[in-house]
């Protein structure tokens, strides 16, 4: 299963080693973890004390296969892992993983950062944030998209 | 029958999470699906000024002229915010 959804936190080294364990042609892992932060951009809030994140489940995780397999499509790479936390998080915690397991490192770095800036726009998970002026929804942010739209440019150039 | 579920922001504004509706006769999109329940007024009404809605047919992203049949899993909810 190249996606996992889960309340629990996650090993990073573990899951590195169980992706790339037994196999010699690997000659690059690329990994991104995703953090819980205490502040947020472009708001005037800070002192985040929490936060949840909900999800659609089933739709969650063929959207994220999805990713992963549009991933191996577009470049060389052996392997893909996803995993997304979801429910009560604290500030400091992990959310996600995205790891991208390929012969080197050009086209694991690129299948990496493909994945994480598909997966903010395209997986559906919201956030909702706990701040001193109470709880919120976060919004949509328009350079996810625009992050995610450029690797549409480059296939199409 | 439609089962037709809603997420986050807007599954608190509508205080629904999920319900089941026989596919409207004269509905045979998910933009058709929309003006109907926006039509509902209330908190429905709601529905059409949430900016940059998003939707889903069985689990699939999809848009307005995405055709819908009896049995179909319709989702609505706003631009997604993971990671």
């Amino acid at each position: 299963m190249a996606a996992r959804v889960q309340e629990a936190d996650f090993d990073v080294g573990a899951e590195l080693a169980a992706l790339r364990q037994g196999d010699a042609r690997i000659g690059a892992i690329a990994s991104f973890v995703g953090v819980v932060r205490d502040i947020n951009d472009g708001a005037s809030v800070s002192g985040i004390s929490e936060m949840t994140l909900e999800h659609y489940p089933g739709m969650t995780e063929k959207a994220l296969e999805a990713i992963v397999a549009e991933a191996k499509a577009r470049w060389e790479i052996f392997d893909a892992l996803v995993i997304h936390r979801v429910g009560r998080l604290l500030p400091t915690e992990q959310i996600v993983l995205v790891a991208v397991t390929g012969a080197h490192r050009g086209e694991t770095f690129a299948a990496c950062e493909f994945v994480m800036d598909y997966l903010k726009t395209r997986a559906p998970f919201w956030k909702r944030e706990v701040t001193p002026d109470g709880a919120r929804w976060v919004d949509a942010r328009e350079t996810d998209e625009s992050a995610a739209e450029r690797w549409q440019a480059r296939w199409e150039a | 029958m439609l089962k037709i579920l809603y997420f986050a922001s807007l599954r608190e504004t509508l205080g629904l999470g999920a319900e089941s509706l026989d596919l409207p006769p004269g509905v045979a999109d998910v933009g058709g699906l929309l003006n109907l329940l926006i039509a509902r007024g209330g908190g429905w009404a709601k529905l059409g000024a949430v900016k940059n809605l998003r939707y889903a047919v069985n689990q699939e992203m999809a848009r307005p002229e995405s055709p819908l049949k009896a049995g179909d899993e319709v989702a609505f909810f706003p631009p997604v915010t993971g990671g």
